[in-house]
């Protein structure tokens, strides 16, 4: 069997704390292909902790993560996930387009060719500039085009929705609606209701975690 | 895409943006040059004691101008999360690190080399001793780059790591100081310098294949 089709990620008994206070406890849940995870809770209840624990940059306390029945280290994870977070993760010295290209050299080539993804995000025509000259919302779209041009399966958002506009947000919700009806999966963290209502929508509340 | 295809884009995609942010990127030889000046004006106009101090105080600037430049190879990374991404790259993070380190010493050491003999003849260092100058400056700028890539990922995620960084650095800069400045010293009397050449030859390859791994195992403890 193809490994893409069956992709499934697995939490299983997740628990963190931090300080001596426990965020979150004996958390499971498990996510398949066309399926969307929206983590809600309240500031400081580990939303972004366990993003970070699924990125693979802190150890849980506990508790597993398969990437399609194996355990992270050893599966593709790595090369089927993409993050983008809290800091957007692009130059502001280099262009858009150098910003995409260096993406793409990291990572394998995704659906879309750089043109299509600047298309899709309402850059198109911005290649060449700065990324210094850009506004808040312009690279919050950039760092969320560097999801199309990269291959990836799982896509982790942590506050997506920062600095855009209605329009932005309408837009990073079709780009997820897409993403998610060619097989793709997303986790991510939202104060922002979804209208992502005929999607298959996990909720999970951390507040109730413990 | 290739694993050397992802070392060359790191490569050039430093080196461009150190083109773009020149004005930072010069301090370090503008440091080296101006300590290496200010020398003969406050020892005074003494051939000789220039001449004996030359070695010395070339390699101690080129260290300490190394040094200065060492927090800005991961900093802006750390800061801008491209450090994140590079971490969740499906390429070895120790081959990314060394595409990093490798720009940063195009960026910081190569000017060095570029501008010591200059320097050199300044301070009235004898002809005789230049090729192993420029030699040991081959050798062993490489080395002071990777050695403190371990210290700089090391403290890259706290506030003000300057200090810790300089003293985790300098006890294993001092090794690369002491046999480059020896090297030049001896050369300058017309000693063979092999033994020295060979030991920072030695140090720069172990260094090349065996400071990677800690450098990329430090920077996912601070990205933590």
């Amino acid at each position: 069997m193809e490994y893409s089709h069956s992709a499934k990620l697995d939490i299983a008994e997740l628990s963190c704390s931090r300080d001596d206070r426990q965020l979150f406890s004996g958390l499971s849940f498990s996510l398949q292909r066309g399926q969307v995870l929206l983590l809600e809770g309240s500031n400081g209840s580990g939303k972004t902790t366990l993003l970070r624990i699924l990125c693979g940059f802190r150890p849980a306390d506990g508790g597993q993560i398969y990437w399609i029945g194996q355990p992270l280290a050893g599966s593709s994870y790595f090369a089927d996930m993409a993050y983008v977070g809290h800091a957007d993760g692009i130059k502001k010295e280099l262009t858009v387009l150098e910003n995409l290209r260096f993406a793409l050299a990291l990572s394998q080539p995704g659906h879309y060719s750089i043109e299509q993804a600047l298309q899709k995000v309402q850059l198109a025509g911005y290649d060449d500039n700065l990324v210094q000259t850009l506004s808040a919302g312009q690279k919050r779209r950039l760092s969320l085009a560097r999801l199309l041009v990269t291959h990836n399966i799982l896509w982790i958002l942590d506050e997506p929705f920062t600095s855009l506009d209605k329009q932005g947000i309408e837009l990073i919700e079709t780009l997820m609606d897409d993403h998610v009806k060619n097989g793709g999966m997303v986790i991510l963290t939202s104060h922002h209701d979804l209208s992502l209502s005929h999607l298959s929508l996990q909720r999970i509340h951390l507040d109730s975690c413990l | 895409m290739s694993l050397i295809h992802a070392f060359f884009a790191i490569v050039r995609r430093d080196l461009l943006l150190a083109f773009r942010r020149r004005a930072e990127a010069a301090n370090p030889l503008f440091f080296f040059v101006l300590v290496v000046t200010l020398f003969p004006l406050a020892v005074g106009a003494q051939p000789n004691l220039l001449q004996a101090m030359a070695p010395g105080v070339i390699w101690v600037s080129a260290l300490l101008a190394a040094l200065l430049s060492l927090d800005g190879l991961f900093r802006s990374d750390f800061e801008d999360g491209s450090l994140e991404q590079l971490l969740l790259s499906p390429h070895p993070l120790s081959v990314l690190v060394l595409g990093k380190v490798t720009s940063h010493w195009l960026v910081t050491g190569l000017p060095l080399l570029l501008v010591a003999p200059l320097l050199a003849v300044f301070l009235g260092l004898p002809e005789q001793a230049m090729p192993t100058l420029w030699l040991t400056l081959i050798l062993a700028t490489p080395l002071l780059s990777l050695i403190g890539a371990i210290g700089v990922a090391l403290t890259v995620g706290l506030r003000r790591g300057g200090m810790i960084l300089s003293l985790l650095v300098l006890p294993l800069y001092i090794p690369v100081l002491i046999f480059a400045s020896s090297a030049v010293d001896r050369a300058a009397s017309g000693l063979p310098v092999t033994a020295q050449i060979n030991i920072l030859l030695a140090m720069l390859l172990m260094a090349l294949v065996l400071t990677p791994l800690p450098t990329a195992a430090a920077l996912k403890m601070s990205v933590n």
